[in-house]
């Protein structure tokens, strides 16, 4: 059904909103009829149902306009690059003068996993451009649109850099083995921040959920597989391998704590800014956020006792994206250690390039031996994942979440 | 909800010009054309949409696509699973919406009557608000009713408040901020009809020996009525599909229906759940309305 359907659509919102190229009387002709038609008989776009997601990436081809266009349009997370617009220090600016591409940096474009795919999904689904050159995602929404077919596949040749640096730990993940598809931009724990000026060490989410000094004064994250990982930890199931039951377990165990008022609510990174306002005193954290974003000093970050989450953030090209070889010159840069020590200074997250350890320990002494940015094999083996979902294990998980989210 | 009323009241327009002539008529029609067309292409065809995927097999997902089965079920679903939520939807609306009559009727009427030639100032101070982001403005008071902030400190030093009690994310935030954000629907409705009431009715019902109480109650309010009922409307009606206010205000436990159905659609990609929702919140909505509207007995004002 989209098929027919989509194109008239589109045709409709053009003309409506002036944004068709060229107007010529007979397209605004054949674009009001087919409208007409549509309205009349609205049960031929809508009544028939939808189809998938998925693109067949044979069909869906991109073309690389990359030798004649020296850009990237980049959408990023917040706090996850060096300020942009400091010209000296800048490596966005060092890439520009090594490679003649200036990056256009969407700081924050993509803010919550869920919600950037949501925004980016009516474009890539119907195998068109989402004016984005790269976006970076989380391991499992890399995974999602992998088998979605939405992404372009990476040549590695433009790149030696990755191939010869990146730490053994990311080399290989069971969702894109060969990194065909995706190149990590950082990797990150998920664990526990507190203010040390206003409450005690918060050592464990069993105290994080059940001290009574710290009631109301808590916060989760609304990532589903963040939170839930600590309430099954909590429950002594394996977040990387669990049951329905054991799932529907930690969610009691959740609505418990709403319930009863300890957790004062759900957020993304705004949890940064209820911190500074003294409004909580301790939250669920990003580990890097806590230097980069609140600065550290009283601000304190630690894994929970009962373990804590390894996640990683992918460079991932889309379907549609005309600058991929300059893209992978972008990723090939950050391969190169002395530009991931730059980054990695600034943001404190850990880095998946190997020998950017012995790079930043020659201008930046206490990032050298940051448990942040460096984590030693103990650690990384310690770090728990969560379980790849499928479609309807995850729509089913994701409501279960949001019910308790919404009392 | 405000869409059908325009419709119809659009559609009325031409029998009232029954005097001109047919070619005038026809250009009157002619005239109507572009926001027909811009309702029939924003408003009615996404509802038509939004009512099939309402009906789509909830077996379905995002990636396997939804089949089309005439599923009624998912109604009966959506309102046994979230009727809690519509309920308090409904009632921080309704309460934001009163507060808003007490507070900006005083209001519109000091503007219309007595406000003399800083009229126009008070009417900029009104909109002002609408010069800045509504985001900007919520979360600005956030800051405002901060625990460590000056209002909070303040209640608790006179005790109105327990030392250890807050007001941001509790539900006083959530509706202290719909009050806020949808006042000035209220007030220019108010102040349009209070502005057109002709004042020696009132002066005369004070020439007629009725106190003021009895004067505002038999003169002023019947004739500010429509002002009334449209400011309420405009009120109510986006205060209860908001989810702003309790997203940035409240916590969960203040989550509204508009959260839900936020949800359903990004995090949980369930367009039928989501879908449907949203039908059942425009249905009760305009039942509610035609109810409203038929109680007030506005049509003999208008």
């Amino acid at each position: 059904m989209p098929d027919r359907s989509e194109p008239s659509l589109d045709r409709m919102v053009g003309l409506a909103a002036g944004h068709s190229r060229s107007l010529s009387r007979r397209g605004f002709l054949r674009g009001a009829s087919l409208s007409a038609l549509a309205l009349s008989s609205p049960s031929l776009l809508a009544a028939c149902g939808t189809e998938g997601a998925s693109v067949d990436q044979a069909a869906c081809k991109s073309t690389d306009l990359s030798a004649r266009e020296k850009v990237i349009n980049f959408s990023n997370w917040i706090g996850y690059v060096d300020p942009v617009n400091a010209k000296d220090t800048s490596t966005l600016e060092k890439f520009k003068q090594q490679t003649g591409i200036t990056v256009e940096y969407n700081n924050g474009d993509v803010n919550d996993n869920e919600a950037f795919f949501a925004k980016v999904s009516p474009q890539l689904q119907a195998c068109k451009s989402t004016g984005r050159d790269v976006f970076v995602l989380t391991d499992w929404m890399a995974a999602r649109m992998i088998d979605l077919g939405w992404l372009q596949k990476l040549d590695h040749s433009n790149m030696p850099n990755v191939k010869a640096n990146i730490i053994d730990f990311l080399r290989a993940p069971a969702w894109d083995p060969k990194r065909e598809y995706s190149v990590p931009w950082q990797s990150g724990m998920t664990g526990i921040c507190y203010n040390a000026e206003l409450t005690d060490p918060v050592t464990s989410f069993e105290q994080l959920l059940t001290r009574p000094d710290l009631k109301g004064k808590v916060e989760l994250l609304t990532e589903m597989r963040d939170t839930m990982l600590f309430m099954l930890l909590m429950n002594g199931s394996n977040p990387e391998d669990f049951t329905d039951e054991e799932f529907s377990e930690a969610i009691a165990l959740l609505q418990k704590y709403v319930d009863n008022g300890q957790v004062r609510r759900f957020t993304g990174n705004n949890y940064v800014d209820d911190m500074k306002s003294g409004d909580i005193v301790a939250c669920e954290a990003w580990s890097g956020d806590v230097i980069n974003l609140l600065g550290g000093g009283k601000y304190k970050w630690l894994p929970p006792e009962e373990g804590f989450a390894l996640w990683t953030d992918n460079m991932l090209v889309p379907n549609k994206a005309e600058h991929k070889t300059n893209v992978e010159k972008l990723m090939n840069f950050y391969y190169d250690p002395v530009n991931a020590a730059k980054l990695s200074a600034w943001n404190y997250y850990f880095c998946p390039v190997s020998g950017a350890q012995q790079e930043i320990a020659r201008f930046d002494k206490s990032a050298t031996n940051s448990d942040f940015i460096f984590l030693d094999d103990e650690t990384l083996d310690s770090g728990f994942s969560f379980m790849t979902l499928d479609a309807k294990q995850e729509q089913r998980y994701q409501r279960q979440f949001n019910e308790v989210q919404s009392g | 909800m405000t869409h059908p009323a325009s419709v119809q009241s659009t559609g009325e327009t031409p029998p009232g010009t029954g005097t001109t002539t047919p070619q005038r008529a026809r250009r009157g029609w002619l005239l109507l054309v572009p926001g027909m067309l811009w309702l029939a292409l924003f408003f009615l065809f996404p509802t038509v949409q939004l009512f099939f995927t309402s009906l789509y097999d909830p077996a379905g997902s995002y990636i396997s696509g939804y089949q089309m089965t005439w599923e009624f079920r998912n109604y009966l679903d959506a309102v046994v699973d979230t009727w809690n939520l519509f309920a308090r939807s409904f009632a921080y609306a309704g309460i934001a919406t009163a507060l808003c009559l007490i507070l900006g009727y005083p209001l519109a009427y000091a503007i219309a009557f007595k406000a003399g030639r800083w009229k126009n100032v008070m009417l900029v101070l009104v909109i002002a608000p609408f010069f800045t982001s509504f985001l900007l403005r919520t979360l600005s008071w956030a800051a405002i009713l901060s625990d460590q902030g000056p209002v909070t400190q303040f209640l608790q030093t006179i005790a109105i408040l327990p030392d250890d009690g807050r007001l941001l994310a509790t539900p006083v935030a959530v509706i202290a901020g719909l009050t806020y954000n949808f006042l000035p629907f209220m007030t220019l409705p108010l102040y349009a009809s209070l502005d057109k009431v002709d004042y020696r009715l009132i002066e005369a019902a004070g020439d007629l020996y009725s106190s003021p109480v009895t004067g505002f109650r038999n003169v002023t309010f019947p004739l500010s009525l429509p002002g009334v009922v449209s400011g309420t409307l405009l009120t109510f009606i986006p205060a209860s599909g908001d989810y702003i206010n309790a997203e940035l205000l409240g916590t969960p436990k203040q989550y509204m229906i508009g959260n839900r159905i936020q949800a359903a659609f990004i995090t949980e990609k369930d367009y039928p759940l989501a879908a449907s929702l949203s039908i059942i919140l425009m249905a009760i909505v305009l039942v509610m309305v035609i109810f409203y509207v038929r109680r007030a007995g506005t049509e003999k004002l208008v």
